[in-house]
């Protein structure tokens, strides 16, 4: 699997990707990092917890990581999460479809760049 | 040899690891990259490398305090005026970005960001900085040439009134050295004058202008050689309102303090303390502080210089015809002045020189930059800084002790590395007070005891030191903690934090409380040796010499015998069986001591009853067996009730109530009564440890 077929499988935007960060050893680097990121078990553990500003703050992150490496879906949930989750706003009805969309498009997410790290032997 | 260039500092505070990961990606290879992962961390770093640091990429939305939080402590430390910073986030929101421009960001990137934007701009950032620097140090530089410049002009103005005068030229400048040295004299001495650093170097400099005047003098009667007739000296005085009219009449510069102080100068500098000068015939301190100082100044030099109509007098010649009054009166505590920066004035003025002058000049600068904080520090100053902190840091890197650095605000404990591995905490740390790791190495006890003692310094005296127990590497040691306290240079001085360091002295410790119980007590019953309770029992009398006290001998009856028929392993055992049930008897503040051999002592302090103390302690000691050895006890007891309460004496006494007791059948107890010392006559001073008679009796009697 090349890095190009990766992002489509999770729905991210390549050419966007390889327009900012121009070098696509780079993008290869940061994609594979965001397996090791800890925002998704902080959004988790915080939302379990009922910690709304600590799951703000994780959402937040995930939203600004997505945005910088281009994972357009999962930006587009987190960036919905983050806005329900801002300034300490108690539970919306409706949130817990938003949390399951981050939710399903992180795993989608992490299935793609798991197989291409298989792929790239990391 | 090519100096490497040192790369500049790029700070990253960003609370998601690949951010900060992608950014410092970006810049590495141009330049160092620091990363903190939330604002307080941000803040200790800045806090720590401020001068190096040369520029901050900020994220906004953080744990523990988020981006404005940063800016708001760049803001309240003025580092944001020399560090730019740039944001960068996520947020769209315009009142964040607007708060953040208002907070003093140079410039904000939004998420998702480009790489070559990021770049261009971090780097047009520093350019323009660096270039800002450069500037601002070359403004410093010209305002100094400036100012080097128009006192240059009042120097030659002044020299032009007094090469007319016949005078050598140097007298405007010892004024100017006198007044400035008595400045600073009374400023440690008063603050009745509200007299400033910059009021210091106006005052001095406008001291040159004092005679001024004399230029609208007739050169035959300013060069006169014998004395003015009155006439004369009545145009001579004009002198001072002269040179004050002239100031006066100034059509620029009325409002400047140079101007205001030359012209408080020129007209009162005849004045005197007394009201006995003139022009005005002003009084004590109706008269400007500048003035009364300039004249004194004045009249110090005539007399201290030589002059065609007289020889040059020594300082204290001087000082001696000044308070005479042959000058007139002047305000006494600038006659105190006077004698106490005589020293300084006598190396000042030897060693006075234009550069002299400049390097004072400076210092006032100096001295006026450190007050205003939001003067930024030349070039200069901060290489000199940026050398101490090498040198600090290289020193630290190389001993092997614990150094700290504890700031109030915000929070912070930094530790050099060698601490830092021995205390298992980390180099940088937020709010050690909250830290479970820091209270677990020191008691809150100890903790805030030196707390309390660092704030109760002064910036004269700042340096603690406290002796307690730490837990390094989970034992409990013995440390000894010597900090320094800083405070702020404003008025009143602000604690800001600490520096020191720890030592490790446990076993120096241990060692000491090893021999200080061998130099006090006894080896084998663990009792008070002689030499010690001797020692306490004087301090106890000294402290409270009205109390009431009394002294006890022991003497274990029949010991020889115990020792000849069992041995002295026996012997040492009934000694340390008897010591153990003196230590049962007694209260807990008297004392009990091994006299020596088989004689024992006990001090105590009574309110009322004494004899009913002594019967009980005397019971409890006295009778019983120890193993088929019977266990009898003579005592003599003198209380300060009946004789002198010092320790020779109640030992005496005490001694010869017990000699009274072994030649009268032993195994009791009697007190000293002032009639024993007629019946015991001459023996009444020796001991029976070393009264070999008292034993050869002993020894018939046991037989």
């Amino acid at each position: 699997m090349t890095l190009k077929e990766c992002y489509v499988s999770l729905n991210g935007d390549y050419d966007e990707v390889m327009g900012r960060l121009r070098s696509e050893r780079l993008v290869q680097k940061f994609v594979l990092k965001f397996l090791n990121d800890g925002s998704y078990q902080l959004l988790l553990d915080s939302l379990a917890a009922g910690d709304r500003d600590e799951a703000f703050r994780a959402a937040h992150t995930i939203k600004g990581v997505c945005a910088n490496l281009g994972f357009t879906s999962l930006l587009g949930s987190s960036e919905k999460l983050t806005e329900a989750l801002r300034d300490g706003k108690p539970a919306q009805p409706g949130e817990e479809e938003l949390i399951a969309q981050v939710k399903a498009d992180y795993a989608c997410a992490r299935q793609a760049i798991e197989a291409f790290q298989e792929g790239v032997g990391g | 040899m090519e100096r490497i260039a040192e790369r500049q500092k790029i700070l990253i505070v960003d609370d998601s690891e690949m951010n900060r990961a992608i950014l410092s990606d970006m810049l590495d290879g141009e330049y160092d990259i620091l990363e903190a992962e939330n604002g307080k961390e941000g803040v200790a770093m800045l806090q720590q490398h401020s001068q190096e640091i040369s520029l901050v990429l900020l994220d906004i939305v953080m744990p523990e305090m988020d981006g404005f939080g940063v800016l708001s402590m760049m803001n309240k430390n003025h580092w944001i005026e020399d560090i730019p910073v740039i944001m960068i986030s996520a947020e769209r929101g315009s009142s964040h970005i607007e708060r953040a421009f208002e907070l003093g960001i140079t410039d904000f990137i939004s998420r998702p960001f480009d790489g070559l934007i990021v770049h261009r701009r971090v780097v047009n950032t520093i350019l323009l900085y660096a270039k800002q620097k450069r500037l601002t140090s070359m403004v410093a530089e010209q305002i100094f040439e400036k100012e080097h410049r128009s006192s240059l002009m009042i120097d030659i103005l002044s020299h032009i009134v007094e090469f007319r005068n016949g005078e050598s030229g140097m007298h405007v400048r010892h004024v100017h050295t006198l007044t400035e040295t008595m400045l600073q004299t009374l400023v440690q001495k008063t603050d009745r004058y509200h007299i400033s650093p910059t009021d210091i170097s106006v005052i001095s400099t406008a001291s040159a202008l004092h005679d001024i005047g004399k230029i609208a003098i007739p050169e035959e009667i300013l060069n006169k050689p014998g004395r003015f007739t009155p006439e004369e000296f009545a145009v001579m005085k004009t002198h001072s309102t002269v040179g004050a009219d002239m100031l006066e009449a100034l059509p620029y510069y009325q409002d400047e303090p140079l101007v205001r102080a030359a012209y408080q100068i020129c007209r009162w500098h005849h004045e005197r303390w007394d009201g006995r000068g003139y022009p005005d015939g002003l009084k004590g301190d109706d008269i400007p502080i500048s003035a009364q100082i300039v004249a004194l100044a004045d009249v110090y030099d005539a007399l201290t210089s030589v002059r065609v109509y007289k020889p040059a007098y020594t300082h204290e010649q001087a000082v001696a015809m000044i308070l005479n009054g042959e000058c007139g009166q002047f305000n006494p505590l600038l006659m105190e002045c006077l004698r106490d920066c005589a020293d300084d004035i006598q190396a000042e003025l030897s060693s006075d020189s234009v550069q002299e002058r400049s390097r004072r000049e400076l210092q006032n600068v100096a001295r006026e930059l450190h007050k205003h904080e939001e003067l930024t520090a030349s070039e200069r100053t901060l290489e000199l800084l940026e050398h101490e902190r090498m040198k600090y840091s290289f020193f630290a890197s190389l001993t092997q002790e614990i150094q700290f650095e504890y700031t109030v605000t915000p929070s912070s404990l930094v530790l050099n590395t060698w601490g830092s591995e021995k205390l298992g905490l980390p180099e940088i740390l937020v709010d050690p007070y909250q830290d479970r790791q820091a209270r677990a190495i020191i008691s809150d006890q100890d903790q805030s005891y030196l707390a309390s003692a660092l704030h109760s310094t002064t910036p004269g005296s700042p340096v603690v030191q406290s002796d307690c127990k730490l837990i390094v590497d989970g034992e409990e040691k013995w440390h000894r903690i010597i900090a320094r306290a800083s405070w702020s240079s404003e008025e009143p001085p602000r604690y800001t934090g600490c520096i020191g360091k720890v030592l490790d002295i446990h076993s120096s410790r241990l060692q000491m409380e090893h021999l200080e119980q061998q130099a006090s007590h006894d080896g084998l019953t663990g009792l008070l040796n002689r030499p010690y309770a001797k020692k306490r029992i004087m301090e106890r009398l000294a402290d409270r010499p009205d109390g009431r006290y009394a002294l006890a001998i022991l003497d274990l009856d029949y010991f020889k015998s115990a020792n000849d028929t069992y041995g002295h392993m026996f012997g040492d055992q009934v000694l340390k069986f008897l010591a153990e049930r003196m230590r049962r008897s007694i209260r807990g503040g008297d004392i009990a001591a091994r006299a020596g051999g088989d004689e024992f002592l006990i001090f105590l302090e009574y309110k009322t009853d004494l004899e009913s103390t002594i019967d009980g302690i005397y019971k409890r000691v006295n009778g019983g067996v120890y193993q088929d050895f019977t266990i009898s006890v003579s005592m003599g007891v003198a209380s300060t009730e009946i004789v002198a309460p010092d320790y020779e004496t109640l030992f005496r006494c005490a001694d010869q109530a017990l000699y009274v007791v072994k030649n009268s059948g032993k195994g009791h107890y009697s007190y000293y009564h002032k009639e024993d010392a007629q019946i015991n006559g001459d023996i009444s001073a020796v001991s029976p440890i070393d009264s070999g008679a008292a034993q050869t009796q002993d020894e018939e009697e046991k037989k």
